[in-house]
């Protein structure tokens, strides 16, 4: 029963790497809305800065950004706490992948449904918020939740950067206790406890979304 | 590895021009890296595709689990327990294969989920003409099936390629010496990060932009209905 041992500190990591992914995914989901609308409908400098967005972060490797912003930055005298910097670059880069949801479910939306919008008078921002957005959550969610559980694998990344996450103190009590085996088989169970409730989440909020967001009263009135 | 190698740290672009040979070697680990991986992920997704499908229950199911467990949980953390616990059993195998492996065993859980779309788009109506044409279950996988599936999977196994060419960074922890470990490298010793990290940064980025272009137009080139194999 050695490994009951590990518990504590592993679930200290568990809770960082908890609130790192949600941290991530609250202001990825942000980064994401504003890239994929500015894709959409964003003029052409603002979908155009949206797109280098999108390719950069992308195109390029997460351990790379991450190194990038963490040894580099701050040798031009920028620099963050690893846990900002960490967050920051973890949110960029899903945003960047959650941008191409949001807009592959913006165009989705149909053109008759844009045609109508035209006849009753909506203006551009009216249409957007009560008549595409409505009905391309609903289109967006089953997507954005493997990008959740992206996020959460992800995050394992931060460790690399001296952030004390679940991978973080797993190697710290490796290294101590040379059990290999039972530390990291926890800790692949601790991930993949976290994945299986982080999926139940987005499940509730897709189910939210579809039963009432997806058509709301303002759209009526 | 650094022996013979020189840089010249004056101006940002001298430095860069000066260790770009040592990353181009990185790149070639890289893709051979992402090559292997890629190919144990091919074979290994196929496997647990076809058990998924067993008659058994409790193969599929198994398989079910393990796949689902296998990419619910980060690809460093899989790569940490091959690495450490294999020896442990016995197993020495070369950072660059465990590496290839953890991978490899990733994407597997992927890739299995594509074969598996592929194979449930072909109608329940061609299995039963062919069972009903006496053909066997390798005939039927060989002339009806496999033709079918192969141009339905192979975008969404190029994205996987891809994506993968992307994660190989994450080896670079347990010593194989890829594109960034080496940029890492050269930054310890030099003290200076920013240039080889963004020349690493820049490959990559040119490395995805050409592959996805190759994507896009393997994609159009594809025939639509399937291509025969004989």
């Amino acid at each position: 029963m050695e490994w009951l041992s590990y518990l504590p500190a592993l679930s200290r990591g568990a809770l960082i790497t908890a609130g790192i992914t949600l941290s991530a995914i609250a202001i990825g989901a942000v980064a994401a809305f504003a890239a994929g609308i500015a894709r959409v409908e964003g003029g052409r400098a603002l979908s155009l800065v949206a797109l280098c967005y999108t390719e950069l972060f992308r195109g390029t490797s997460l351990l790379v950004q991450l190194f990038w912003f963490y040894y580099a930055l701050p040798l031009v005298g920028i620099s963050f706490e690893p846990v900002a910097t960490g967050i920051l670059v973890l949110s960029l880069h899903v945003g960047a992948y959650g941008s191409e949801i949001v807009r592959g479910a913006l165009q989705s939306v149909s053109v008759q449904q844009h045609e109508a919008a035209r006849a009753l008078n909506f203006g551009r921002a009216q249409t957007l918020l009560h008549i595409s957005l409505p009905q391309a959550l609903v289109e967006m969610m089953p997507a954005f939740g493997n990008l959740a559980i992206e996020t959460l694998k992800l995050s394992s990344l931060v460790s690399l950067i001296s952030i004390a996450d679940l991978t973080f103190r797993a190697q710290s009590i490796r290294n101590l206790t040379l059990d290999s085996a039972g530390v990291y088989s926890l800790t692949l169970v601790g991930y993949f406890a976290m994945s299986l409730v982080l999926m139940l989440i987005m499940r509730l909020i897709e189910r939210l979304v579809r039963r009432g967001a997806a058509f709301p009263r303002a759209a009526h009135s | 590895m650094m022996y013979g190698f020189e840089w010249d740290t004056t101006t940002p672009l001298s430095y860069a021009s000066s260790i770009l040979p040592i990353i181009l070697i990185g790149l070639t680990v890289t893709l051979q890296a992402a090559a292997a991986g890629f190919a144990i992920a091919l074979v290994l997704g196929l496997v647990f595709a076809l058990l998924r499908r067993s008659r058994f229950t409790a193969v599929s199911w198994t398989t079910a689990i393990v796949v689902e467990f296998l990419r619910d949980t980060p690809l460093l953390v899989q790569l940490f327990f091959l690495y450490y616990v294999l020896p442990d059993y016995g197993i020495t195998l070369p950072a660059f294969l465990t590496g290839a492996l953890a991978l490899g065993l990733q994407y597997s859980a992927y890739t299995s989920e594509v074969y598996r779309g592929g194979i449930e788009a072909v109608p329940r109506g061609q299995w039963e003409a062919a069972t009903a044409l006496n053909l066997s279950r390798l005939q039927t996988y060989r002339d009806i099936v496999v033709p079918q599936i192969v141009p339905r999977i192979l975008p969404a196994m190029g994205n996987y390629l891809v994506a993968m060419i992307k994660e190989t960074p994450v080896l670079s922890v347990v010593t194989v010496l890829e594109m960034m470990g080496l940029a890492n490298m050269i930054g310890e010793r030099t003290f200076e990060y920013l240039v080889p990290l963004t020349l690493v940064g820049l490959i990559f980025l040119l490395l995805t932009l050409i592959c996805s272009a190759g994507l896009h137009r393997l994609q159009k080139a594809l025939p639509k209905a399937g291509i025969p194999l004989r």
